[in-house]
């Protein structure tokens, strides 16, 4: 469904990424693990053009995202995001956080919008918050939100960039419930994330990135009980 | 006491020169109304293609062009762009308020960019992001999430500038408009009285200012409590 050839990409003369090559099948959940600053959330930020690679290209769903004429706003529709800092627009209630997008650039009449909205909603708890402000939300809920945000938009994958890493250790659970049921729906995911179990239980494919390349990558089996290389080794010993 | 009574009821209703302070009071409030308005406009446009310009090559030389306005613009002094407008730009045109309201209105238009551009950058990249990822063009962005809020912060600095431009339409004087500092200057020229014409003067404005600063506040106070973040 997506596929990366030798991307990269350079911040002002450092180089982020240098030659990544990857392809995401549907049905995938893969887990990209790594040391801070490795690039792995550039990677996953350049596979919708949030950073727009120095090199290379991204393919998704046959479309070239890297090429010249490309509708990008038409495949973003396709590729749901969920950040670190959740990026809930603070204005909107829950409700309009979750049909604005769907309103207005699918033109979904607002009553199915809702109903969509708040059968979502209710899959992840939250049916009695449709009317509360973000701010009157905690972390685990605002994340679930957010993801419920991208699931209104019916994308085809779900990119996650550290989405636990900003909250109170006792939501983790919640939100990674809550991905756990999706995946376990067959939603094609790319999970940057620094839960080991996680990525242990869910992934079927764990990708281990350092200065900006891909060490290895493997099923969960191999990368955490038979890791290969010396990097990847030190790495698990740190975090597990 | 009653010699001063006497004094204002000479200067003002015997000379007959105390319509012209309701006259010019209302062109000083004709111009600065119509100078915020085009002012928030021209602020608005030159902010929002700044801010959707930054890093996109080919929007270059707009965004150049817009520097250049803001330079130019808040680099002379107001009374000199009053004076290029009046006497060159629309020298064929003798109808004062209207060329004191443009000039004024692109003159403030400069500041206010400079105003609501620093709103939007106030407003957490992530919206932006946010909003692209859904799949919203940058365009879209803009209109539904950043600017409603920037407003917030935008407000205040906006109120500061009406204030500002209401005093700074003083000058309008200079291009033969009636304005209310005009008037008052007028019947002191007039009635050899000096103190009580400017006097009056000077309390309008600083009614007028007190009030605005009142209303600025307000309206400051309602943003805050519709503030839920």
């Amino acid at each position: 469904m997506i596929s990366v050839k030798n991307l990269q990409k350079k911040y002002k003369g450092v180089d982020a990424l240098r030659g990544i090559d990857v392809e995401i099948n549907r049905g995938d959940v893969v887990c990209v693990i790594g040391p801070s600053g490795s690039g792995k959330s550039t990677f996953l930020r350049c596979l919708n053009l949030l950073e727009v690679p120095s090199g290379g290209s991204i393919f998704f769903e046959g479309a070239e995202l890297t090429g010249k004429k490309v509708d990008l706003d038409k495949h973003r529709q396709k590729m749901g995001m969920v950040f670190q800092q959740f990026n809930l627009f603070p204005h909107m209630t829950v409700m309009q956080n979750l049909t604005c997008a769907p309103m207005m650039l699918k033109k979904v009449p607002r009553e199915q919008a809702e109903k969509k909205a708040m059968e979502l909603l209710g899959r992840v708890g939250l049916s009695d918050r449709a009317g509360a402000y973000p701010a009157q939300l905690s972390g685990g809920q605002k994340q679930r939100v957010a993801i419920v945000r991208s699931l209104c938009m019916e994308p085809d994958v779900m990119l996650f960039d550290e989405p636990t890493s900003a909250l109170d250790p006792e939501m983790v659970g919640e939100v990674l419930d809550v991905m756990k049921k999706l995946a376990a729906e067959g939603m094609t995911m790319v999970v940057v994330t620094h839960e080991m179990g996680f990525a242990r239980e869910v992934a079927n494919r764990v990708l281990f990135i350092d200065e900006g390349k891909i060490i290895e990558q493997g099923t969960p089996e191999q990368i955490f009980e038979n890791p290969q290389s010396e990097r990847l080794k030190s790495f698990l010993a740190k975090v597990l | 006491m009653t010699a001063w009574l006497d004094k204002l009821n000479e200067t003002f209703i015997q000379s007959g020169y105390l319509k012209m302070i309701p006259e010019g009071l209302l062109n000083t409030i004709i111009i600065t109304a119509g100078a915020l308005l085009i002012g928030v406009v021209i602020g608005t446009l030159i902010a929002v293609t700044k801010y959707l310009s930054e890093g996109v090559r080919v929007l270059r030389p707009i965004r150049a062009i817009c520097n250049i306005y803001v330079t130019v613009i808040r680099g002379i002094p107001v009374v000199v762009q009053l004076l290029i407008f009046y006497f060159v730009i629309f020298a064929s045109s003798d109808n004062g308020v209207f060329v004191a309201t443009i000039t004024f209105g692109i003159n403030s238009g400069a500041y206010m960019a400079e105003i609501i551009r620093s709103g939007l950058n106030a407003v957490d990249a992530g919206q932006m992001e946010a909003g692209r990822s859904l799949g919203m063009s940058r365009l879209q962005t803009m209109r539904k999430i950043i600017l409603p809020q920037a407003i917030r912060y935008i407000i205040p600095a906006v109120g500061n500038e009406f204030i500002a431009l209401l005093k700074e339409t003083s000058v309008a004087g200079y291009v033969a408009v009636m304005d209310l500092t005009r008037a008052g200057n007028l019947i002191r020229n007039n009635t050899f009285d000096a103190v009580n014409p400017l006097l009056v003067v000077a309390l309008i404005y600083l009614v007028i200012v007190v009030a605005l600063a009142k209303l600025m506040k307000f309206i400051e106070r309602r943003l805050a409590t519709g503030d839920k973040r």
